[in-house]
């Protein structure tokens, strides 16, 4: 069992970075509304509310990752641009999936959006943390900033879901693959 | 047993929006600049060549840079601005959510793809 350097950041990128974002989206989003859209009058205490200002800037902290590896390691392995004459493009994702009608969406449609539209989870949450910081439990007397701060983070989570999809998709289609050989573990031969 | 530090009523020295205010709209602009620059890359071909940052990723180095300096810049100065008052937060607010959807709607090609 073996795997390619390329293949493990694009898990690094992926499943480390991106779909930990994704989960955490959605406990960030039941508890900002447990917390304080239900009608529960008292203030959370001040170790639930670090804990939740420690779990934002974690998210914040993934999020950037997730868009700063998929920039600056991963996206320059998809785009490179294969010698004149290659034949196989399997080291070349982008042109793999433009040399087809059936898969050049999945370019122009799909990284198109995911390289830009990922940038607003970041963006987003880093504010949603930043509000955490600087109010901490007297968010709970600003129901306007915690709306914001709601629909900051439900917006971060359809942006991260949209690069999600097509990362996933697009690396199903023309994986990134090459670089060094990592073997995990011998198998068993038959 | 009491927990300690869990208040049964809401504290009564408010802190002014104003902070809060800003990282949000600050926010909007930032998600709003990444799909413009995208799109200003894409239809110019000198900007497109400009906003090459770090060749191999080609760019989207800038494009993205120049969003996030942008929306770091907005923010410091709606921050200097704004950190000890109260402001009318609805309309931040309503500010903010228009520049962010809109933002992520022109960074779908085929809407980016009509200017």
């Amino acid at each position: 069992m073996e795997i390619t350097s390329r293949s493990l950041w694009t898990l690094i990128h992926g499943m480390g970075f991106g779909a930990l974002y994704l989960l955490a989206c959605s406990g960030a989003l039941v508890e900002l509304y447990r917390r304080y859209c239900t009608h529960n009058p008292a203030l959370p205490s001040e170790r639930d509310e670090r804990f939740l200002r420690v779990y934002l800037v974690c998210m914040a902290a993934l999020a950037w990752l997730a868009v700063l590896t998929g920039a600056y390691i991963i996206y320059p392995w998809y785009r490179a641009v294969p010698p004149p004459g290659t034949a196989i493009l399997a080291a070349f994702p982008q042109r793999l999936l433009m040399v087809s009608p059936t898969t050049s969406g999945w370019h122009s449609i799909g990284m198109e959006w995911k390289e830009h539209v990922a940038w607003i989870a970041p963006i987003s949450i880093t504010m949603a943390a930043a509000v955490a910081l600087q109010y901490g439990r007297d968010l709970k007397n600003h129901p306007q900033l915690r709306a914001a701060v709601l629909a900051f983070v439900w917006t971060s989570l359809l942006a991260a879901g949209v690069a999600g999809f097509f990362g996933a998709m697009i690396n199903k289609n023309a994986p990134v693959e090459g670089g060094p050989v990592i073997h995990i573990v011998q198998g068993e031969s038959k | 047993m009491s927990a300690p530090n869990a208040s049964t009523s809401v504290s009564s020295a408010v802190r002014p929006n104003g902070a809060g205010a800003a990282a949000i709209l600050a926010a909007g602009i930032g998600a709003f600049f990444v799909a413009i620059f995208a799109i200003l890359a894409d239809q110019s071909a000198a900007i497109k060549s400009a906003m090459i940052f770090f060749k191999p990723t080609g760019p989207l180095s800038g494009v993205t840079t120049c969003a996030i300096v942008l929306w770091l810049a907005a923010w410091a100065i709606l921050h200097a601005r704004w950190r000890n008052r109260s402001v009318a937060l609805a309309r931040v607010n309503a500010v903010a959510f228009v520049l962010l959807i809109v933002g992520l709607l022109l960074t779908f090609p085929p809407i980016a793809d009509l200017f």
